[in-house]
């Protein structure tokens, strides 16, 4: 079954985003216009203290705030074929990617980690959406793919936040087929009887909505999340009529009969700990901000039979460090290594 | 070959084309008024020049060509292959829940001595169907009862066979309301999990999500100038170029055609057409995409259930792995 025969390395990841903002700095909510302290906004996970709206919110920076003490392994995901299809349109796609690489810091549209979410051993994927708009191509499908098959090795559940604005048209078809591919991932899960939660996030479109998204054994979405196949103008362009208020916002689905909550963000994980433990049939959990967990050891962080590359980068590269301090450089150095390590081991 | 006299449905680029045969036929229409005028010469040497034109014109056609092609009104349908290649066919309706969504049509068939279902969609052929069939743009209903027919072929154990022609799923509001995306996502996910031999022919246009819910195959052909994308160029075109009459370029970029699919693994084969496209010559089209369903479920006879399911799931995990050089 597995088709990746490049292992997969997890490690310890610094909970501190790359690029610090400074402190004395203020952002205005999109919808309501209040001017926000920075800290106050990101204290509250970037959900507007005034009216509630929900900004977008890093996969990294919910990770922190998901993970107990902000502690979690980044699981590697292969690295597909670069620009499978030569594809350039006004730029360069391997230029758009570099692009949105320096932008944000990340490899890619999906990040992937294991951890312990109140004492509840998970493995979580996050759709980023400031990459690329979160689109699906070959790498989110390999890492839904990773994520299920740690998902299913270490016996746990998978809590997936989709962020897209669908499928990444500079993948062609090879984006389309992330389709069935992610289905596949799925598939595995439910199989191995591990429960799959979707939270579905502002804006969930397209393919994603119309794959993986929407294969959760519970749905929930954040408040007045898009979340649509079809997008709004598409269809007004089409039926020529104007939409009801609300049309394809997360509470409308949830009328709908779509989803089955609707939870801001600052609960999610309250929520998430409680119908997950109920799932796997744990007793309830101490709710709250639990410390971080004992630092996994290595022979708990590594999966079986690591190639030699892969060992040399862990004695080389970052000890994992239970306690970051502020200003700790994230692993970033280390996630290309890693990813260079499965190149080799494959 | 089946020439269709009078042709009414040129492409643009076909226009050139279009004026000879038009000479020809207005010469021979002519002579059949008047006895005394010997034209067949005059016309025979126009003929020829049409087809040499016409072989030009379709040696090396461009994507956004075959995209016309596998749009053109007169090409084959679902409803033209189920009609001509299948026996006893028995339409089945509905998805149990809300409607029966006439842009799918399917039910039980046999192909030769063998029970199968057939279901794919249907663009219809004039105003009345086209609208009927809401030009093959199926509703939640259409992809929901994809999924009960094919747990049909999965309970009895018969093979089966999809024919696509979509541009989409239908981008409308009752559609929404209804879990358009649901309705996809669980087409497909039936698709990969039923334990039968499953073919799927892209006669036409194959566009994006709509078309993969039934496109999730053991076996993937396409029709020579049949087309298979994530967007439609235009589409591509508005988001990417900011400008929709850039499909040409768009339709280049996405490598929609059969040739670039098999070249990335996704269409397993490519059905050749007739010269000038599958509606220069339906009945020879239809024939063809006949021997190849038989052909391709030949290769899958004897299998387990076990084996179909896992050799469909890995193909699918391991598309893309090598770009263009699969
Ligand atoms: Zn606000």
């Amino acid at each position: 079954m597995n088709w990746i025969t490049n292992y997969v390395r997890p490690r310890i990841n610094s909970i501190f985003s790359r690029r610090e903002v400074p402190e004395n700095l203020w952002s205005k909510c999109d919808e309501c216009g209040t001017m926000l302290f920075h800290r106050e906004l990101s204290d509250n996970l970037n959900v507007c203290t005034h009216c509630g709206h929900h900004m977008q919110i890093s996969p990294r920076a919910r990770f922190k705030a998901l993970f107990d003490g902000g502690i979690f392994h980044e699981i590697a995901v292969p690295a597909p074929v670069t620009d499978p299809l030569h594809f350039r349109d006004q730029k360069r796609y391997p230029d758009r990617l570099k692009a949105a690489q320096k932008a944000t810091g990340e490899k890619e549209a999906m990040l992937v980690a294991e951890g312990e979410m109140g004492r509840t051993p998970i493995v979580a994927a996050a759709q980023d959406f400031s990459f690329m708009g979160g689109s699906m191509g070959m790498y989110v499908g390999n890492a839904i793919i990773a994520a299920a098959e740690r998902a299913v090795e270490r016996k746990r559940p998978l809590i997936l936040f989709s962020a897209a604005g669908g499928a990444r048209m500079q993948e062609g078809i090879l984006s389309l087929m992330q389709m069935p591919r992610s289905t596949v991932a799925i598939q595995m899960l439910k199989e191995a009887g591990l429960p799959y939660i979707v939270v579905l996030t502002h804006p969930t479109t397209g393919g994603v909505t119309a794959s993986y998204a929407m294969l959760g054994d519970v749905q929930i979405a954040e408040p007045n999340a898009l979340i649509c196949f079809a997008g709004p103008r598409v269809i007004e362009q089409t039926i020529r009529e104007k939409l009801p208020e609300g049309f394809q916002r997360a509470e409308y689905l949830l009328d709908h009969g779509m989803l089955d909550r609707v939870t801001p963000r600052p609960q999610m994980r309250d929520e998430l700990i409680t119908v997950t433990r109920m799932l796997l049939g744990m007793p309830p959990a101490v709710k709250g901000n639990l410390p971080a967990p004992a630092p996994i050891t290595e022979a708990e962080a590594e999966t079986p039979e690591p190639s030699e590359s892969a060992k040399a980068q862990v004695k080389g590269g970052e000890a994992p460090s239970p306690t970051p301090k502020a200003g700790d450089k994230p692993a970033a150095k280390g996630a290309n290594a890693a990813a260079k390590g499965e190149k080799t081991a494959k | 070959m089946e020439r269709v006299p009078g042709m009414t449905n040129y492409l643009d680029f076909e226009k050139p084309l279009a004026e000879i045969e038009g000479k020809a036929e207005e010469l021979r229409a002519m002579a059949r008024q008047n006895e005394d005028m010997d034209v067949e010469e005059e016309a025979k040497a126009l003929d020829k020049k049409a087809g040499d034109m016409l072989r030009d014109l379709y040696k090396g056609l461009t994507p956004w060509r075959k995209c016309q092609v596998a749009r053109h009104p007169d090409r084959p349908h679902c409803k033209d292959y189920i009609e001509a290649l299948f026996t006893d066919f028995t339409p089945l309706a509905g998805d149990r829940n809300f409607a029966d969504d006439l842009a799918v049509m399917g039910g039980l068939a046999r192909l030769g001595d063998r029970p199968v279902v057939v279901l794919g969609q249907e663009k219809g052929h004039d105003t009345k169907s086209r609208i009927e069939r809401n030009f093959g743009m199926a509703r939640p209903e259409g992809y929901r009862k994809a999924i009960r027919l094919m747990d049909l072929a999965d309970r009895f154990n018969l093979p089966l066979i999809t024919l696509v022609d979509t541009t989409g799923a239908y981008p409308g509001k009752g559609a929404e309301e209804r879990g358009q995306s649901e309705a996809i996502a669980r087409s497909t996910e039936k698709c990969l999990a039923i334990g039968v031999p499953s073919v799927t022919v892209i006669i036409g246009e194959g566009g994006s999500g709509g078309a993969v819910a039934f496109a999730t195959a053991n076996r993937v052909a396409m029709l020579e100038h049949a087309v298979y994308s994530v967007i439609s160029p235009e589409g591509c075109a508005s988001i990417l170029w900011k400008d929709s009459e850039k499909m040409r370029e768009a339709a280049e970029a996405l490598r929609l055609t059969a040739q670039d699919l098999s070249k990335l693994a996704v269409c397993d084969r490519v059905i050749p057409e007739p010269l000038g496209g599958a509606h220069r010559d339906r009945t020879a089209t239809i024939a063809a995409v006949g021997t190849a369903l038989e052909e391709m479920l030949a290769e899958m006879d004897g299998k387990s259930r076990k084996e179909l399911v896992s050799a469909r799931r890995k193909k699918f995990l391991d598309m893309g792995s090598k770009g263009l050089a699969a």
